[in-house]
């Protein structure tokens, strides 16, 4: 184990490649890559490591870069790619065959604004846009949980009962461009917590076609089986979790991270690093006598429904953050949440940072300076944060 | 993973590579890839390899899940990633020192138009890959549309008057990527198709093979002619039989003997011309023009032999 000074870009690389050296003994790692602000250091970091039985594949597009992972992984070998926004927009027919095909890719995403018009900065809505596709998404608040969760996808995405891509998600800018201290672990443990991979329906000399037409009853066993497997990912992560705690002495967030909300009668509920900043704003507001805690959604898909449902048993107030719209609705995250509430919780939806608006803590104690005189909740409220 | 089944039956090792495309596919009777799928069967041998075929009636003809018509590993991808998918399971096949000759078989919507993005990068990276592109000049699978492979005069289910523009000449596109080896093949033209097929599995690189495919369906033609119309294609000069050599050395294959009757009678055999009415006369400037080229680039400004 050291520690480096590295930014959530090239952590994320980090992890990606010394998992790739874990497959060493099996059929190798391969990544297709493709540059777009703010992931680009990410590919840029992977294409300068030498990777024994490895191979960065530069392709000429994001649609290509997971075809190459798609190709790969069919073919046995760990996958990596790493995109942003208009990036995982292009990609996004490839996202769906990956996970259709239960291929276990990794695919890191530095959260950006969809365009044109052209805007650098963070925003869920291109992770978002591809949430009902099979892939399991994980979003992250600091670089070493960027780090850590990389590691865990592997794990997880290959893990027999799971076999599906996981996307794990770092704020762009915010987490890819921030450089902190990160534990890396050596390579020794990291070939001891991640198991060699194997794909049961790796393309071998049997002839058997991967992909190919089926008949509606069949794609209803098969989006079954999906599902099934997605509400497994909890647990599995849970024991991933163990794993990784016993081999790095030191364990990875959970899938929902909660901040002094056991007493709370009002909670903050966010993804990314919202979340950070809503457990400064927490300690802010009690500080001022409120009894506020904080619930960071980190695991988005499948949605912990349960851990969830606990946290919110018995609160008066919900305040749910979206860095996002669904235009014609209101947050995604809100959408989600709202009905795994107390009846009579007054849940109220905020939208902030959308398009990369920097939320500091006095945006959430606002936001809170408005939610507790409430009775009922209003219409999604949009949050200028500039 | 169980072998799947065939028809109720187990497969035996014998069923495995031999043939390719077993029976109970969905091709239409008097396919040209059915032939090309034969073709390739006799060139390959014991020779491993896996398809990967993008969407197109390639795609669909291996049948439904969970049988498979094809005797040797496939992959399915969405219709653009044909070649980046190849690229992903060839670059792991040479990371494990495997000589599985991934084969990319797509048709001309696959590499002409939507593909041709990522097949350009492929044969740029020289990934080890053979690229091999069935030319049934049309949107077979999606019932029969214009592709930037149809031939002007030919009317199409959205161009019901006929293609007014000129077909895209892949072969030398992607001769220009300089790739080891780039080459079209004559379905009529047996041995000189096996030949290649088996020079294309052995050679390391980016090989991009064309095929033109008699598609009786798009094309409006009778199935049992099939191998007669590229036949006429070949004798007519339509249908250049050559291959390219690191994107330099040009080689005719076979010489054509530029008969007008052999074109008026490609033409006239297929329905799809009939409405534009475009005979030998109209077409036969352009392609003198592009013989004239093909010498030059051939080094062979007199015709080597003439004959079929
Ligand atoms: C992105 C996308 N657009 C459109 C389609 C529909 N589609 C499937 S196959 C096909 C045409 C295939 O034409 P070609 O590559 O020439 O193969 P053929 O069917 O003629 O064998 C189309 C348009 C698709 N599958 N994916
Ligand atoms: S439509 Fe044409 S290419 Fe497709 S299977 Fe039928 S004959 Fe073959
Ligand atoms: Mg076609």
């Amino acid at each position: 184990m050291s520690a480096k000074l590295l930014s959530a870009n090239h952590g994320a690389a980090l992890a990606a490649t010394l998992a790739g050296r874990a497959n060493r003994a099996g059929r190798g790692f391969c990544s297709g890559v493709y540059p777009i602000t703010p992931s680009t250091e990410c590919m840029e970091f992977l294409c300068l490591q030498e990777i024994e039985k490895g191979r960065v594949v530069r392709t000429e597009s994001e649609h290509s870069a997971m075809g190459v992972c798609i190709g790969a992984a069919a073919a046995g070998a760990r996958t990596f790619t790493v995109t942003s926004s208009n990036g995982l927009a292009y990609m996004a027919e490839n996202c769906m065959a990956a996970a259709n095909l239960r291929l276990p890719v990794v695919l890191a995403v530095a959260n950006r604004t969809l365009g044109p018009p052209w805007n650098l900065w963070t925003d869920h809505g291109d992770a978002l846009m591809l949430r009902d596709f099979g892939l399991v998404q994980f979003f992250c608040a600091d670089n070493q949980e960027v780090f850590d969760t990389i590691l865990c996808a592997f794990r997880l995405a290959e893990d027999p009962d799971v076999m599906m891509p996981v996307m794990v998600c770092m704020d762009g800018f915010i987490l890819s461009h921030s450089v902190t201290m990160t534990e890396i672990p050596d390579q020794a443990q990291i070939d001891r917590f991640l198991p060699l991979t194997a794909i049961p329906h790796q393309l071998g000399d049997t002839p058997h076609t991967l992909g190919q037409i089926e008949v509606p009853h069949q794609t209803e066993a098969h989006r079954q089986q999906h599902h099934a497997a997605m509400l497994g990912v909890p647990l599995v992560y849970a024991a991933i979790q163990d794993s990784f705690e016993a081999i790095f002495a030191r364990r990875p967030a959970d899938a929902v991270v909660a901040y002094r909300a056991e007493d709370a009668d009002t909670l903050i509920v966010s993804m990314g690093t919202i979340g950070a900043t809503a457990e400064r704003a927490v300690d802010m507001l009690r500080a001022q006598g409120h009894r506020v805690g904080a619930l960071r959604v980190r695991l988005f898909r499948p949605l912990p429904v349960a851990a969830i449902r606990k946290w919110f048993a018995g609160k008066q107030r919900i305040a749910v953050i979206d860095r996002n719209i669904s235009l014609g609705f209101g947050g995604i995250l809100w959408g989600e949440v709202q009905a795994l509430a107390d009846p009579g919780t007054v849940v109220q939806n905020y939208l902030a940072g959308l398009g990369g608006g920097d939320v500091r803590p006095e945006h959430i104690t606002g936001m809170l300076a408005d939610l507790l005189p409430r009775q009922i909740a209003g219409q999604p409220a949009m949050v200028e944060a500039v | 993973m169980d072998e799947p089944m065939l028809g109720g039956m187990a497969q035996t090792v014998l069923d495995r590579a031999h043939p390719l495309l077993r029976p109970g596919n969905t091709n239409c009777g008097g396919c040209g890839m059915s032939s090309l799928f034969h073709m390739m069967d006799h060139a390959a041998e014991d020779r491993r390899l896996q398809f990967v075929m993008p969407a197109s009636c390639a795609a669909v003809c291996g049948g439904v899940f969970p049988l498979s018509t094809f005797g040797v590993p496939a992959l399915m991808t969405t219709f653009a990633s044909g070649s980046a998918v190849a690229s992903g399971a060839a670059a792991v096949a040479q990371l494990n020192g495997e000589d599985t000759r991934v084969v990319c078989l797509a048709g001309d919507g696959g590499t002409y138009d939507i593909g041709v993005s990522s097949l350009s990068a492929a044969a740029e990276r020289n990934e080890d890959v053979l690229y091999i592109c069935y030319d049934n000049e049309i949107y077979g699978n999606t019932g029969g549309q214009r592709s930037s492979a149809t031939p002007a005069g030919a009317i199409t289910t959205n161009l019901p008057e006929g293609k007014t523009q000129q077909k895209k000449d892949i072969l030398s596109i992607m001769a220009a990527h300089r790739i080891p080896y780039a080459a079209s093949i004559s379905l009529a033209h047996a041995e000189d198709a096996v030949r290649k097929l088996r020079w294309a599995l052995d050679l390391k690189g980016f090989r991009f093979l064309l095929v033109l495919s008699p598609c009786p369906t798009g094309w409006k033609s009778e199935p049992a002619l099939g191998m007669e119309l590229v036949r006429l294609a070949v004798r007519s000069g339509l249908f250049p039989v050559l291959e390219i050599f690191d994107g330099k050395r040009h080689v005719i294959n076979v010489e054509p003997d530029f008969s007008d009757e052999a074109l008026d009678m490609y033409l006239s055999l297929q329905r799809r011309f009939q409405k534009s009415g475009v005979c030998a006369a109209d077409l036969r400037p352009d392609l003198d023009r592009n013989w004239q080229n093909l010498r030059v680039l051939s080094g062979r400004i007199v015709p080597a032999r003439r004959g079929p």
